[in-house]
């Protein structure tokens, strides 16, 4: 039988995503220089954008060198994550654990949810300018739906028997949420952490576009500006490399905390 | 445990305590003076603004306009989206050489957020509608490619071997096969892609657009008008709302017709 999984697993070898990139990057090679089907005006040759790259790590660009900006983008995202994913996680179990708060919390989160978490980059630069505090703000916004609505979600999808066990057992108070909620709402608890640091990323960089002394976003501000199309792709690969590693910490943080989840 | 539904009344009670202690909380912040009323509008402040904004031209047009030429916008973009997005994505799924070559190669470019495509949009189209198209494109069309993948991927293999057998052709069986089977699956991912292009639109407006919801947002933020600026997530969210609904009410009969 075909099945996806089987079918995924034969076509995706390491061997064909090698062949894919060293293709993706002849064609480029070849396109920007050799044939000059794209001016280098608008899209880099692959050897500016190494020299780019050499610039900015050696002697900055921007304000900053590459890790300062790295440095600091992580950083931002990190707290406003953590600190809208911890808020946003407790709340989503309060909602699925009781009706009584589900009902109280839910009116303001259906008027919140709907707009999107970077249409509240200009409110927060209204209430706290261009520093840090409103990127944490803005961060916080963009991550803290997710993580309600998986957490939420999480606990009405736990088996009833379960419910029905620890009910028997007289488990309540803290152990009540230690032992039977998070554990049976961890799996859809991670899908909204996922999506809450992707969120947080997009908005992130959104609101270093819009202004920022230094940062991934303010990289491509300054390329932009400049008309600096190599240094527009360098800023552009720091965004992807750095969402995807924080993305993989987080799969593997899933994998020691919640390994009964195959992934 | 989980308790049963509440009764009626008392689920009402609590969301309208819930509601009105939300507003009450905003207005006491308001009004108590902690900050100024530019930075804190009162919520009816908010509502007035909002329906000054119908009316009266802001930033050179009045609130339906900029939402019509955002709207305008989004149109091209996720229709580019989709355009693109369920060839391919049928194409992947048919041909195994295309899936192992574009598949290592999307993974690698969809980590880059929509919005960081701003400063290409900016370079190759100026402040022409081909950036904020750009832009909702990159935000629109990962999901609708990787539905459509799924979708037509997951199509079970006898529809397949009887389409061969009668003499089916590449084309006609990614039309008339795979596309069919995977439409619940291209639905679904339509909304996802939706409400990413819309949100990948706002962001785009904030920083190259001369019209549209979000210049006027950033516009109001530029005026130190909090209530305008209000008025603008208001209506972002409104629209964003009538959005998904459309597409849910396509799901809906798409799912009722074949009666699943």
């Amino acid at each position: 039988m075909n099945t996806p999984a089987t079918r995924r697993s034969r076509w995706s070898g390491p061997a064909w995503t090698a062949a894919a990139a060293v293709l993706a990057l002849l064609t480029w090679q070849l396109a920007t220089v050799q044939w000059g089907w794209v001016s280098t005006a608008r899209f880099p040759a692959p050897a500016e954008v190494w020299a780019a790259f050499g610039q900015i790590a050696g002697e900055g660009y921007g304000n900053a060198r590459w890790l300062e900006h790295v440095g600091r983008s992580v950083l931002l995202v990190t707290m406003g994550f953590v600190i809208a994913s911890s808020v946003g996680v407790v709340l989503g179990l309060a909602m699925g654990a009781s009706r009584r708060v589900e009902a109280l919390v839910n009116p303001v989160f259906l008027i919140l949810r709907p707009i999107p978490p970077l249409a509240w980059i200009p409110l927060a630069i209204v209430w706290l300018g261009l520093g840090d505090a409103a990127k944490i703000m803005v961060i916080f916004v963009a991550a803290f739906v997710p993580s309600v609505i998986n957490s939420y979600a999480g606990v009405r999808q736990i088996d009833r028997p379960i419910f029905e066990a620890a009910a028997m057992l007289d488990v309540t108070g803290w152990r009540y949420w230690r032992e039977v909620l998070v554990p049976g709402a961890l799996p859809s608890i991670f899908t909204g952490l996922r999506l809450s640091l992707q969120a947080s990323w997009t908005t992130l960089v959104a609101a270093e576009l819009v202004g920022a002394v230094a940062g991934l976003g303010s990289i491509l501000n300054q390329a932009a500006q400049d008309i600096y199309p190599a240094m527009i792709l360098v800023g552009m690969a720091s965004v992807a490399g750095c969402g995807w590693i924080m993305t993989q910490g987080l799969a593997w943080l899933e994998r020691r905390v919640a390994p009964w989840k195959a992934h | 445990m989980i308790g049963p539904a509440l009764p009626r009344r008392e689920f009402w009670r609590l969301t309208a305590a819930g509601a009105v202690g939300a507003l009450a909380l905003w207005t006491v912040a308001a009004l108590s003076g902690i900050t100024p009323r530019q930075f804190l509008p009162a919520p009816w402040e908010v509502v007035a603004r909002l329906a000054q904004l119908m009316v009266e031209p802001f930033v050179g047009h009045t609130l339906p306009v900029h939402l019509a030429s955002s709207l305008q916008r989004f149109g091209s973009g996720f229709l580019l989206a989709v355009a693109v997005g369920i060839p391919l994505g049928l194409a992947m799924a048919w041909f195994p050489v295309l899936d192992r070559l574009v598949t290592p190669l999307f993974e690698a470019v969809r980590f880059v957020a929509p919005i960081a495509w701003v400063p290409f949009a900016a370079l190759w189209f100026g402040t022409g509608i081909g950036g904020p198209v750009l832009i909702i494109f990159a935000g629109a069309f990962p999901p609708v490619l990787i539905n459509t993948y799924r979708g037509a991927h997951n199509v079970d293999r006898k529809y397949i071997e009887a389409a061969q057998m009668l003499g089916a052709g590449a084309f006609r069986s990614m039309t008339q096969v795979l596309l069919p089977a995977a439409v619940p699956s291209i639905v679904a991912g339509l909304r996802i892609s939706a409400g990413l292009g819309w949100q990948s639109l706002v962001g785009a407006e904030l920083i190259v657009a001369s019209s549209g919801v979000g210049y006027l947002m950033v516009k109001g933020q530029a005026a130190v008008s909090t209530s305008t600026v209000m008025a603008g997530m208001i209506a972002i969210g409104i629209v964003g709302l009538l959005i998904d609904m459309a597409l849910r009410r396509l799901q809906a009969r798409i799912e009722q017709r074949r009666g699943l």
